[in-house]
């Protein structure tokens, strides 16, 4: 399915799947159960989430600062496969079929499963699309011609030290959105949005007419309605997984569904920005 | 995260047909966060451009014979070679080289390239501390700001190297994350680059990464085995029978294969550790127990579970307790113009006594694999052959760990073995 930002700018939220943040009691949750995960994604679909990165945990998640390495390795911990994920990615398909749902992962753990097989699981599970932080267009041959055979898109990013050459490529093989990295970095909230954010997307604008998502570093109603100003969607990421860190599996659906309700608040009154002075201090 | 019994694949897992780029075979090429894609062509480009140029090379040459003491010797081990009975052994001497290991080839022509990009700001990771104290050293001697990240555990474990690389003007960051180990240190060091890419050069320590890192490193370190050569018809008139070499990242490996490569009789074997026994995560042996993956922007052997997930290893030695090889090592597998074994811990130990009281040199923890393969295979082989073990450190860092394993206290005289 195309993937669509009915509202403007689309909001794009991050889950490590798997991950019941710190204060879960580990023998209440079995193995492979993904019910904390699954409740927090349907709480932010319905506060306005347009699309679910669904983060498949990693080992050695190297593009990743240590809040989503935490949340990864407590995913692990739990006992999370990436078959879990695919049928966490059906049953949110069931249970809201307008939303986006993105399988978002390090290439190791699919090659591992097999990419045709993955392809194969993935569309099967009504997911829209694919990311895969550590696959460059240059290497992307098979992924692609799997994901072209089982009408996945491909969502590639865009780095702001990519030259024009490398974002024609990367536009020509993205479908679905293009994910605009704001900062060269690992993932992780930040005060303050880097002005690489709104050239970047000036830049790819020139090859592509698919809407750009704009991520890393994203954390409050003020830095997404600047990504609002020139780009289609902002992704958050660390800032919710931080969140989900803090709560327990009971209180952590409705604290991200305020979270996210308060993002397209930006007068600076909205309870997510109160959140995050709090949070501050 | 470690299970123990893998079930083998029914077919290998492969990323696709292979990007030209930094191929081995199918293994190599590039699996990093598009962030860094620019600098890995810049850095390939100015490689390419150093490569070609004559200045930049007289330099190397002066700093790498000068500084650090090549040609190192290749030295006939004849009580050694007495000893085991069978064929004749020779030890090329990388452990005599300016801060005790081979590492120092690949520092040098490393920080030499920084320097003409115009880096100021160099980061390395390191496991045993050798590539650690020889960027440390390299950055003191060309002026320039040097952090190395070192796992938490390699950081107890090789706490003389730490204190080197300290004294040497460096600044040493602890990793906490994940094993607390070399993997985790390079996973850290990527984050530093792919955060600092603009200004920061990142001096990969083995033959691993992406493209151009395992072309490069092990370019810098061809020298032990051109070396090799030409002392070896000069000394015997003919090439080795077999050549031996520990195998981490395997930039000593390469680097003493690589002038063999077109000698089909001579054998190249690799050691990997073996660690205290077959079960996955306690060992790091990827030829034995890992399957084709990536990680860290390589493809090759990973020791990971069947989720992809990569496994913990241990060995004795910091410097080989790695989850992954170098590429051009897994192609040389695959091809089979080397073979790859490994040692255990056990053995090891009892090859740095051996080596230290029958020849009076003390092979690095690491070194001491190869070593323990030479006394298993000399004694199997003719007197009439010749066998060559690349020596790739020297171990006075490891007297720590040493004293503790092999229970050396006071004034006591320890046994030989
Ligand atoms: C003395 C010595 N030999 C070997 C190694 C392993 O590295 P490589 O396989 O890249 O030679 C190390 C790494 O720390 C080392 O210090």
């Amino acid at each position: 399915m195309p993937i669509r930002f009915p509202q403007h700018p689309g909001l794009v939220v991050y889950l490590t799947a798997g991950d019941n943040g710190l204060y879960a009691d580990a023998a209440q949750i079995r193995p492979g159960d993904l019910a904390v995960t699954r409740e927090i994604a349907l709480a932010a679909i319905d506060a306005g989430a347009d699309v679910i990165e669904l983060g498949v945990p990693f080992s050695d998640p190297m593009a990743d600062g240590p809040v989503i390495q935490r949340a990864s390795e407590r995913a692990l911990r739990a006992g999370t496969r990436l078959q879990h994920v695919l049928n966490l990615a059906a049953e949110l398909r069931a249970a809201r079929p307008a939303a986006g749902i993105i399988l978002f992962s390090y290439l190791n753990p699919i090659l591992r499963y097999g990419m045709s097989r993955f392809a194969d699981a993935a569309a099967e599970s009504g997911a829209d699309g694919v990311l895969l932080t550590d696959m460059i267009v240059e290497e992307a041959g098979d992924y692609l011609a799997e994901m072209r055979r089982t009408g996945l898109n491909p969502v590639f990013l865009a780095a702001p030290t990519s030259p024009d050459a490398r974002l024609q490529a990367i536009a020509e093989h993205s479908a679905g959105f293009i994910y605009a990295i704001s900062r060269t970095g690992i993932t992780g909230k930040q005060q303050q949005l880097a002005a690489d954010a709104a050239a970047l997307v000036e830049r790819i604008r020139r090859w592509t007419q698919l809407p750009i998502a704009v991520g890393f570093g994203i954390s409050n109603a003020d830095h997404v309605a600047q990504v609002g100003q020139f780009a289609d969607a902002a992704v958050i990421g660390s800032a919710i997984v931080e969140l989900i860190e803090r709560s327990t599996p009971a209180t952590a659906p409705g604290e991200v569904s305020r979270f996210i309700k308060g993002l397209r608040q930006p007068s600076g009154a909205g309870p997510g920005m109160q959140r995050e002075q709090s949070a501050r201090r | 995260m470690a299970s123990t019994a893998v079930p083998p694949l029914k077919e290998k897992p492969k990323p696709g047909p292979p990007h030209a780029a930094g191929r081995f075979g199918e293994y190599g090429g590039r699996y990093v966060p598009e962030t860094l894609m620019a600098a890995l062509n810049e850095l390939e480009q100015a490689y390419a451009a150093a490569s070609a140029d004559p200045v930049f090379r007289a330099e190397l040459d002066d700093l790498l014979h000068n500084f650090a003491g090549r040609p190192t010797p290749l030295y006939f081990a004849s009580r050694l070679t007495e000893q085991l009975g069978g064929a004749k052994i020779y030890l090329k001497r990388e452990d005599l080289l300016h801060t005790g290991a081979h590492k120092i080839n690949n520092a040098l022509g490393q920080g030499l390239l920084a320097r003409r990009m115009g880096k100021r700001r160099i980061i390395a990771e390191t496991g045993a501390g050798q590539h650690g104290v020889a960027t440390a050293t390299v950055c003191a001697l060309l002026g320039m700001d040097c952090i190395v990240y070192m796992g938490e555990d390699d950081i107890r474990r090789q706490e003389l190297n730490v204190l080197r690389m300290r004294l040497l003007g460096a600044e040493v960051r602890p990793v906490t994350s994940g094993s607390r180990t070399l993997k985790d240190a390079v996973n850290e060091a990527l984050r530093d680059w792919v955060t600092n890419v603009r200004d920061t050069y990142y001096i990969l320590g083995s033959a691993l990464g992406p493209h151009p890192y395992p072309t490069m490193v092990r370019d810098f370190h061809r020298v032990i085995g051109i070396e090799l050569r030409q002392q070896m018809l000069e000394r015997e008139g003919r090439l080795p029978d077999a050549i031996l070499a520990c195998v981490g990242g395997g930039s000593n490996a390469i680097g003493a294969f690589h002038a063999f490569l077109d000698d089909p009789a001579v054998r190249l074997i690799g050691v990997e550790a073996g660690g205290r026994g077959k079960s996955l995560g306690d060992h790091a042996a990827r030829f034995e127990g890992g399957v084709p993956g990536v990680l860290q922007g390589t493809y090759s052997y990973v020791l990971q579970d069947e989720d992809g997930q990569v496994a913990l290893t241990h060995s004795v030695s910091a410097g080989l307790d790695y989850a992954t090889v170098g590429p051009e090592h897994a192609a040389l597998h695959d091809n089979g113009r080397a073979s790859y074994v490994s040692a255990d811990d056990a053995h090891v130990l009892e090859a740095v006594v051996r080596l230290s009281q029958a020849e009076g040199i003390l092979p690095a923890l690491e070194s001491a694999h190869a070593v323990a393969e030479c006394l298993r295979i000399a004694p199997q082989m003719p007197r009439h052959a010749i066998l060559v073990v690349n020596l790739s450190g020297r171990g006075d860092k490891d007297m720590g760990i040493l004293a503790r394993e092999l229970k050396i206290a006071g004034a006591e005289p320890l046994s030989g073995r």
